[in-house]
């Protein structure tokens, strides 16, 4: 495998540029995180991070709206935003030859939007709509309840937000929290493909050097509410989503756990896959994999499956997941290493993914990652090391999240 | 990058697109055999078909098939269509020869009576699925009222019932219908050895009896209309719109297409502005399918129960001033920037190219270059977008929209 050239520089307000070389590649992508997650939402006003990510598209410098989107378009570029619990994230895929343009763009947008007071409704609408849709959207439902039980609040906040809760946010409260929020200290920008690293410095410094700090504090925590959860709802399947506590990104043994889980999870001949769908023929769709805030991680499983039907999917996800405790196999070791190597050697043949696994890495350790690193990490582990692991760190008592028209129990003693 | 081709005597193509400096290999098998080819009481066989292929052979059980696509840490996966059915796989260039050999044994699946059973339960948990997404089940609906007793009107799932009632043995005549190695290519892009490639497959194909597969392509008489699929649990209400638009042979398919970014396109486009920029619409958009015979634009628009109406309107007042005013240079210099920007950024993965080039393949279209696709797009003239909406408006359509509201009327009423 050949070694990438991954660069990290830290400007003095606090901002951290990575760059990874790709000279192979025609493309550039972009991946930038800004510190307003939701996770600043005032309690009465979530969805006011997201509100503040849709309003900061809407024209920015000497741009109006149409221009905004249009320049962007002219440049190839391919972009998109999404709001999280930590940060604002905003993503762009492009050829090469459009990168300096589009991050004086990209600086314009998150330094000097202009927040147009005409467009405030439009925006309200917007952010409705999101919420609307999630409705309709079953198994990401469960999945939000899933992470209100298991994280509590702030950590386990949808961003998105209730109606009631947009229809109190005004537009001073959007450029408040723009002005607090939207800061270079934790903002990282995240650059890979054809790239020069000494020009990005360059261009980068220019564009973002003169952004002043800022501190800004997140909304108090609140304990999570564990346990089962049902929502009634009349619809052919039956939604099930599992948490099992487990261990964050940055904890040193999270790899032993993410290759228990790849056991579990990787593939068709994963466990899962195997027992719940091609024994029994359950469901179509199963799954588990790890999930990760800051300081917590949990192994999340989930399915959907007929109602008739849901009892024995649950009891036989529970069976397979709290098996792992016994140990993987060998072969099992064999194929979670393969698939790494594989998926390693074609994230390079991806700008986008290397600009975005960056900025995670970034977000959880404070350094990058390199593809050979986890490589590494993985080839190194021995069947030995993962089974004492999951023989210490079993998985028990998981909170539950259905929907569907009848709930679901949890069989104790299930071995 | 070079472009490799050969034929086997048993018929079987095999393609190539060979780009030594690719870090990974994409192959796939490419088959005409899609849900057209079904008539109604076998309604879903060739998805279920697909299924049924990851099953085994005489030589590996389901078990085998699943552990050894693991073992080469492969991303596989298979997919039907209408008009085809398509299984592939990526693979880091050392395992080019093993997934050729699996790949070309399951195309000969045993079919047992246990595994079909066991498949059909998970049929019908993904029908059942689909069910409960949006735009539930509209989408088959649509392309059923559209095309009335047209083939292109069958839906590639089928339905409980359809998949409930089928058997193993319809099951396997429809295989020796439709799988014969003249109706099959062998595709591969990335890091390829092609003399091994073509060996392999010869060395495992040449058993397969060709036969002939005639394909039915009866003209199509499209129905136009407006109809509510109620769906009381639903939140947002979807509308669903089909018009007219060339097929896959027509050479004005590149028009159509570059018209459908400018009109249709996620961002930047004329319902961009009129549905997600001021909220109006949760999401909205527009894009073409090209069968063989017949092609169709779809009008796609999520939004609340209460703005549908209005919606329904709004759509057809664009929809007609595209119509009589056409559109502008701005826009379709715009449109022409952004898909060439698309086209390199797809080209540099090997898994986009082998179905670029397979899809050629299936509509019996010549193999073409990167640099030949974006020159085609590069050429569309104001003039030809423009001839493209005279031709083939938007207004004359069927609208399907489902939700929760059941008084809904066309917007031309």
């Amino acid at each position: 495998m050949t070694t990438p050239s991954i660069h990290v520089k830290q400007l003095e307000n606090g901002l951290t540029l990575i760059g990874e070389e790709m000279p192979w590649l025609e493309s550039a992508a972009l991946a930038v995180s800004i510190p307003a997650g939701c996770r600043y939402d005032p309690g009465d006003k979530i969805g006011l991070a997201n509100f503040t990510c849709e309003m900061v598209q809407r024209g920015c410098g000497t741009r109006d709206s149409r221009q905004f989107v249009e320049d962007l378009e002219w440049l190839g570029v391919d972009d998109s935003s999404s709001v999280g619990v930590y940060s604002s994230q905003f993503a762009g895929t492009m050829p090469a030859s459009s990168l300096h343009e589009s991050l004086a763009i990209y600086a314009d947008m998150l330094r000097r939007p202009l927040l147009p007071a005409d467009q405030f409704e439009d925006g309200r609408m917007v952010c409705f709509q999101e919420v609307h849709s999630l409705e309709d959207d079953l198994a990401h439902r469960v999945m939000i309840e899933l992470r209100q039980r298991f994280y509590g609040d702030p950590i386990g906040r949808s961003s998105t937000g209730t109606m009631e809760s947009i229809a109190s946010i005004n537009s001073d409260d959007v450029r408040t929290f723009f002005e607090n929020a939207y800061r270079p200290n934790d903002a990282i920008i995240s650059v890979a493909g054809k790239i020069n690293w000494n020009e990005l410095c360059e261009t980068v410094d220019r564009l973002f050097s003169d952004w002043q700090p800022k501190t800004l504090t997140p909304s108090p925590e609140v304990a999570p509410s564990h346990g089962s959860h049902h929502i009634e709802f009349e619809s052919q399947q039956t939604q099930i989503a599992l948490a099992y506590n487990s261990i964050p990104y940055s904890h040193p043994d999270y790899f032993l756990a993410r290759t228990a889980v790849g056991a579990l999870s990787g593939g068709m001949s994963s466990r899962l896959f195997s027992e719940v769908r091609e024994k029994r023929g359950l469901c179509y769709a199963v799954g588990a994999s790890m999930h990760s805030s800051l300081v917590e991680g949990c192994v999340v499983g989930s399915s959907g499956t007929t109602a008739e039907r849901a009892q024995e999917t649950l009891d036989v996800m529970m069976q397979e997941i709290q098996r792992l405790e016994k140990g993987i196999t060998d072969d099992e070791l064999a194929r979670v290493k393969v698939q790494v190597r594989s998926a390693m050697v074609m994230q390079q043949e991806s700008s986008r993914a290397r600009a975005g696994s960056n900025v995670g890495d970034w977000l959880h350790l404070k350094r990058v990652r390199s593809r050979d690193e986890i490589n590494e990490i993985i080839m190194n582990q021995t069947v030995d090391q993962i089974n004492n692991y999951v023989a210490d760190n079993p998985l028990v008592n998981p909170d539950l999240v259905t929907l569907g028209p009848e709930p679901l129990e949890i069989a104790h003693g299930v071995s | 990058m070079e472009f490799r081709e050969h034929t086997l005597a048993n018929g079987l193509t095999i393609l190539a697109e060979c780009n030594p400096n690719a870090h990974s290999t994409s192959i796939g098998v490419f088959v005409r055999a899609g849900a057209r080819d079904e008539h109604d009481e076998i309604n879903g066989v060739s998805h279920f078909l697909e299924h049924m292929v990851f099953k085994g052979t005489d030589k590996r059980d389901a078990e085998s098939v699943n552990r050894e696509l693991d073992d080469m840490g492969s991303f596989s996966n298979a997919q039907t269509g209408v008009e085809s059915t398509v299984y592939y796989s990526t693979v880091l260039p050392e395992f080019q020869t093993n997934v050729v050999e699996l790949l070309c044994d399951i195309m000969r699946p045993s079919l047992r009576d246990d595994d079909f059973e066991t498949e059909k339960k998970v049929i019908i948990e993904e029908i059942m699925m689909y069910d409960d997404q949006p735009p539930y089940g509209g989408h088959e609906k649509i392309m059923e009222l559209f095309f009335g007793a047209h083939p292109l009107s069958k839906s590639v799932l089928g339905t409980a019932g359809t998949v409930g009632g089928l058997t193993a043995s319809q099951m396997k005549n429809y295989f020796q219908s439709r799988y014969s190695p003249s109706n099959m290519a062998l595709v591969a892009a990335g890091n390829v050895d092609f003399e091994k490639f073509v060996a392999d497959i010869q060395q495992h194909s040449e058993h397969w009896e060709s036969f002939e597969a005639p394909r039915n392509k009866p003209t199509a008489t499209p129905n136009y209309g407006f109809s509510v699929l109620h769906k009381p649990q639903s939140t947002q209400a979807y509308i669903l719109q089909l018009s007219k638009a060339p097929p896959t042979e027509s050479p004005q398919r590149y028009a159509s297409r570059v018209a459908s970014v400018v009109y249709g396109g996620e961002s930047g486009s004329r319902m961009f502005w009129e549905f997600i920029d001021t909220g109006r619409a949760e999401s909205a958009g527009a894009g073409g399918f090209e069968y063989q015979g017949a092609g169709l634009m779809m009008n796609y628009l999520c939004c609340t129960p209460e703005q549908t109406q209005e919606n329904l309107h709004r759509l057809h007042e664009l929809q007609q001033k595209v119509f009589e005013s056409g559109f502008n240079q701005r826009e379709l210099d715009l449109a022409k920037r952004k898909i060439a920007a698309q086209i390199i950024l797809g080209s540099e993965r090997p898994g986009n190219r082998l179905f670029s080039i397979g899809s050629k393949w299936l509509n019996q279209q010549p193999y073409e270059t990167v640099a030949q696709v974006a020159k085609h797009y590069e050429d569309v003239t104001l003039e030809q977008i423009n001839e493209f909406a005279q031709q083939y408006p938007m207004t004359e359509n069927y609208t399907l929209v489902v939700g929760p509201d059941n008084n809904l009327v066309a917007a031309n009423s």
